[in-house]
């Protein structure tokens, strides 16, 4: 797109700020009790104030409400979305951005703001329109616009009740992973798999069957790790293996929050460790609140199945009396 | 919150923390959240149109997460409490079989309208954060 093309492309999408999505329009259905006992149900809202007339009769307010999370519910269209939304200008403009390749659709924030309770037998009118555009932004989805809709509901005495704000981000879908394969089971993300090339694979497949060995070199006795195919020594190819105690000793530790990746548990402590033998190596260390892990303290590895996959050395408090 | 008790605006100071609260995602509560809101897109229904989008299975619309949000903090406060404002960003889906945990607390206390703020994560076990905001709830001055 040159830059003619996306001022002429900005000042389409820009031309429907502020148009209507909807008209003022009532709900089909004044606020009832039956809607409001199945949402409590599903939700798992034991609120008096929802359900509870007895109680609702007698508390501040004189009568039950209406859960505030439903201002939105009484306006759906219903049933009828399931083959197609009827035409209006939020459909107008997302078929715009489409037609120019920002095809990726994804709602990013919702904020409701409420001014007045509703009860059973108040009609709830919902408008809605085009609020804002953003420019163009690049985010990690890809480049993309995010266009705002406000809707306002008022009640059949023209009372203000709320506001809903609702965000979302049209964008130019990047190469994205293959679609999971439909399944029955939810699929557990495992760890990156390690790579196992021609100098280290002897290394995870001793890890695969629950040993940490430690290269030796065949000419001058030094340890080396991770594995390699030379001595830094001597320079010597001449190599052997010893296998770890998996004693050791915490040099260096840090704390991982965010982001979080797929496949470790959390809390997540990465340390430097220096094992008994001499050499070091980066794990985990578990066992113990993350505020425990300090420089100097003793721990003895395991090596554990950490995933369907993955089979690792975790490192232990030496104080739990852990076994390796 | 058998004994209907609210809490009292003069009772919270910030910091203090929400009781967690676990939910199990479940097929049902998916799409029974969904027909429930009168959201009746086939993604919350319908497997074969989530997994076409992408996702192993039917996911949990936003309406139902706003309840989840709002229950969550009015389990907490009681039931005299007057919800202000729900504001939620939305991160990783919530999909059946996954286990949603939900924490939180008090950011903002206003001792002259009784308006307490709550911070509110929402995590689910595989995938992480789900929804993430914070609630207004207008609270009595004494309990």
């Amino acid at each position: 797109m040159t830059a003619n093309e996306l001022n002429a492309f900005e000042d389409e999408i820009n031309a429907f700020v502020g148009r209507e999505v909807c008209p003022p329009t009532p709900a089909k259905d004044d606020v009832n009790t039956a809607m409001i006992r199945q949402w409590t149900e599903i939700i798992g809202d034991t609120n008096p104030a929802y359900t509870n007339e007895a109680w609702a009769a007698k508390s501040t307010r004189g009568k039950s409400i209406a859960p505030p999370a439903m201002m939105y519910v009484w306006g759906q269209e219903g049933f009828a979305v399931t083959t197609g939304r009827p035409a209006d200008a939020q459909a107008d403009l997302v078929s715009l951005f489409n037609k120019h390749g920002y095809t990726g659709v994804l709602g990013t924030n919702v904020k409701q703001e409420y001014f007045k309770e509703v009860s059973p037998n108040d009609n709830v009118v919902m408008e809605m329109v085009i609020d804002n555009i953003s420019e163009r932004k690049t985010t990690g989805r890809g480049p993309g616009y995010f266009f705002e809709t406000l809707s306002t509901f008022t009640n059949q005495h023209g009372e203000k009740i709320g506001t809903q704000r609702f965000k979302v981000l049209k964008f130019i879908p990047q190469e994205q992973p293959a679609a999971p394969a439909a399944e029955d089971t939810l699929q557990v993300p495992t760890r990156i798999a390690s790579p196992r090339g021609h100098d280290n694979k002897w290394w995870w497949d001793a890890c695969d069957a629950g040993k940490v060995l430690i290269q030796r070199c065949k000419s001058c006795q030094t340890l080396r790790h991770p594995p390699r195919p030379m001595c830094g020594e001597c320079q010597s190819m001449e190599w052997d293996s010893i296998e770890s105690t998996l004693d050791g000793e915490v040099l260096s530790h840090t704390e991982l929050h965010h982001p979080k990746i797929p496949g470790y548990q959390y809390p997540l402590v990465c340390a430097v460790i220096r094992l008994g033998e001499g050499t070091n190596i980066v794990s985990n260390v578990v066992g113990c609140d993350p505020s425990a892990v300090h420089i100097g303290m003793q721990v003895k590895g395991k090596v554990e199945q950490v995933d369907e996959k993955t089979m690792l050395p975790q490192f232990y408090p030496a104080s739990s009396g852990i076994r390796s | 919150m058998s004994d209907h008790k609210t809490l009292g605006c003069a009772e919270i100071s910030v910091g203090d923390k929400l009781p967690s609260l676990d939910i199990d995602i479940t097929t049902g509560l998916v799409v029974c959240g969904a027909l429930a809101t009168r959201d009746f897109e086939p993604v919350h229904h319908d497997k074969t149109s989530a997994v076409a989008t992408g996702l192993p299975d039917v996911f949990m619309n936003i309406l139902t997460s706003q309840g989840l949000m709002t229950r969550f903090a009015t389990d907490w406060s009681g039931p005299e409490a007057v919800v202000k404002s729900l504001d939620l960003r939305l991160g990783a889906p919530n999909v059946p079989g996954m286990v949603m945990t939900m924490t939180g607390a008090v950011t903002a206390v206003d001792p002259g309208t009784g308006v307490v703020e709550v911070e509110v994560l929402g995590e689910n076990n595989i995938w992480g954060m789900h929804m993430q905001g914070s609630v207004e709830l207008a609270l009595p001055k004494e309990a």
